[in-house]
């Protein structure tokens, strides 16, 4: 599977999971011959609704689950065959999950885990003081989680993925749950741990456009467990064919704005009134870009000075609602067969 | 990664689940009275019943002793046996099983750890039976009588260890298990009374338990032919270690079992998508 390259972080073959097939129920097909590679260095994310198959895929790859069919390599090891050596070079966080005893503290439990990884005690606790500065838990190192709120939780959950300092972390929805605040913390730390160290790799999952965006050298779209398109952010944004969409806010003095309708290769206006400043707010769809500097010609002659203009640009959202038909938090329709 | 580095990290991994344990039964107060008093009254109660019908000051000593091992099955059952089930459906169990340890190491500090917790237990039932109620116990036998109740302590624990995998697979019914694996046991395993009084049918199947043999095998070392034992103590021994080795490599294939069968019906995790 290696194609005469270095291992690959990750690299799946036609990986296919199904559930319940055993039990007479309807058989639910959770991955469809997923094909797969995630360089080494590589932030990589796996964008897709509740139920697209994001989640099996991580427990395959962490070898929790058992492909169906197909296979899969973690750092070059079968993670069916070999899941000893893929244990050792991986960690997983799953958002909106808390590890540890309530009756340990925080500095306790990252304690416990790293133990599990034979992490030295000296460095053990140079990463625990490294993490709990990044996640705000630093004044709480001695608090026992059952003291902490549920949002702590999670930011410990997240720090004792990383105390083992992994080759590859898999990072499952890490942001579920978070408040604003933390999840933007939580994004900045992943952005630092993959620019400190070009060798590591993360796999995200997220249903967050933002979050992959921001974070994600290459993007994976997934649905109904099959790889729908896989690119930078950037060429999946330009891959959507979208016509160029203006907004602009012109001052409320401007004369009558329908005379804008006669320029040549605009193809719809609309317009309102900010309620709040009576600026009027337009949004122009034109044939091709050049077509918005006459329109600012006409707004110079008609007297109305353009306070704001921007271009609108396809989001991964767009993206994802062209291949798929609807948006990354709609439901599923009735005969989906994916879980 | 070497032997001695294999080695290392599972002896940490050992040491990490185990303190888990010991920390809890020292840092939770009331754990402490729940675990200790309330356990002696029950045994006080068996003790003065006794004393109500006059029955042989031996009998006494019975119960002082079956009420400090029987703190050791349930700790078992509850501790050790549901440990798995319970870290399933808190997410915990994933952490643990993507971890490059053994499973058994896991296991096996949850044992110690578990024995550590319950000795306290033991021991205020123990010296409170022998101070309050002036049970005799021979201190001159009490080197033959540890090392059989060490032994019995290891058959016992990886019974434990084997239950741990079965209950995880069992699910969702692992508290009934865990009830039902308790009030009959205490019944037919003698902590109160001599195990040999249910007959030999009945005390041969009560046998099959090591901690009713080890239970049994420790009141002859300290009370002679007044145990009334069940079987001669120079076969308990070697039958504890038998089922102790038995039992360690029926439960490493529970085990190995128990992860296959999850991993290949996805029963290991609970979030799923």
């Amino acid at each position: 599977m290696s194609h005469g390259r270095s291992p690959a972080a990750v690299e799946t073959n036609a990986l296919t999971r199904t559930f319940g097939a055993r039990r007479k129920e309807r058989e639910v097909v959770a991955l469809q011959g997923v094909d797969l590679r995630v360089e080494r260095g590589e932030c990589f994310g796996l964008l897709g609704p509740n139920g697209a198959g994001k989640t099996t895929l991580i427990k395959i790859l962490t070898t929790l689950l058992l492909p169906t069919s197909g296979g899969a390599t973690v750092a070059g090891f079968d993670v069916v065959r070999d899941p000893l050596n893929v244990r050792r070079r991986i960690n997983m966080v799953s958002g909106g999950d808390s590890s540890g005893y309530g009756i340990l503290t925080v500095r306790e439990t990252l304690d416990l885990f790293a133990r599990l990884y034979g992490v030295p005690g000296a460095e053990a606790r140079r990463r625990a003081d490294a993490l709990l500065a990044m996640t705000g838990l630093a004044e709480k190192a001695d608090t026992r989680l059952s003291n902490l709120s549920t949002g702590m939780k999670q930011k410990l959950n997240f720090a004792r993925g990383f105390m083992s300092d992994p080759e590859i972390i898999f990072l499952d929805e890490p942001t579920l749950g978070l408040d604003v605040e933390a999840s933007r913390d939580v994004r900045a730390f992943i952005a630092r741990w993959v620019r400190e160290r070009p060798e590591r790799s993360v796999l995200l999952t997220t249903h967050y456009m933002v979050e992959a965006d921001e974070l994600c050298g290459r993007v994976a779209i997934i649905d109904k467990g099959r790889i729908l398109a896989l690119d930078t952010p950037h060429a999946l944004k330009r891959s959507v064919p979208m016509e160029p969409v203006f907004e602009l806010q012109v001052g409320s003095g401007g004369a009558e704005l329908d005379g804008l309708r006669d320029v040549l290769g605009i193809r719809s206006i609309s317009h309102h009134a900010h309620p709040a400043t009576g600026a009027i707010e337009l949004k122009i769809v034109v044939d091709e870009d050049q077509v918005i500097g006459e329109v600012l010609g006409k707004l110079k002659a008609m007297g109305a000075p353009v306070l704001h203009l921007a271009k609108s640009e396809p989001t991964l959202e767009t993206v994802f609602i062209h291949m798929v038909g609807r948006g990354l938090t709609d439901e599923p329709a009735p005969d989906s067969e994916t879980s | 990664m070497t032997f001695a580095e294999t080695v290392r990290i599972n002896l940490g991994a050992i040491w990490a689940r185990a303190r888990v344990r010991v920390v809890a039964s020292w840092r939770e107060k009331s754990w402490v009275v729940g675990e200790t008093i309330f356990p002696f009254l029950a045994m006080s109660a068996f003790v003065l019943v006794y004393r109500g019908l006059k029955a042989p000051p031996i009998y006494e000593a019975f119960v002082v002793l079956g009420g400090a091992m029987i703190a050791y099955w349930n700790n078992v059952l509850w501790s050790m046996a549901s440990q798995f089930f319970w870290e399933k459906e808190q997410g915990q169990l994933q952490l643990y099983l993507i971890t490059p340890v053994s499973r058994m190491s896991i296991l096996l500090g949850m044992a110690l750890g578990g024995i550590v917790m319950t000795t306290s237990r033991a021991v205020v039932i123990l010296v409170g039976g022998v101070l309050l109620f002036h049970v005799p116990l021979p201190l001159d036998r009490a080197l033959p009588a540890f090392g059989l109740f060490l032994l019995t302590l290891g058959a016992v624990y990886s019974l434990g260890m084997i239950l741990s995998s079965l209950f995880l697979l069992w699910g969702r019914e692992a508290w009934y298990t865990a009830t039902l694996f308790q009030e009959p046991i205490h019944l037919v395993s003698g902590f109160y009374f001599p195990v040999r009084t249910l007959g030999t049918i009945g005390a041969g199947l009560a046998a099959l338990l090591p901690i009713t043999l080890g239970l049994d095998g420790i009141r002859q070392i300290f009370y002679g032919e007044a145990a009334h034992g069940f079987l001669p103590l120079a076969w308990i021994p070697p039958i504890q270690v038998a089922l102790l080795v038995l039992f360690v490599f029926l439960a490493q294939r529970a085990l190995a079992t128990m992860e296959n069968l999850g991993k290949r019906e996805g029963r290991l995790t609970l979030r799923g998508g």
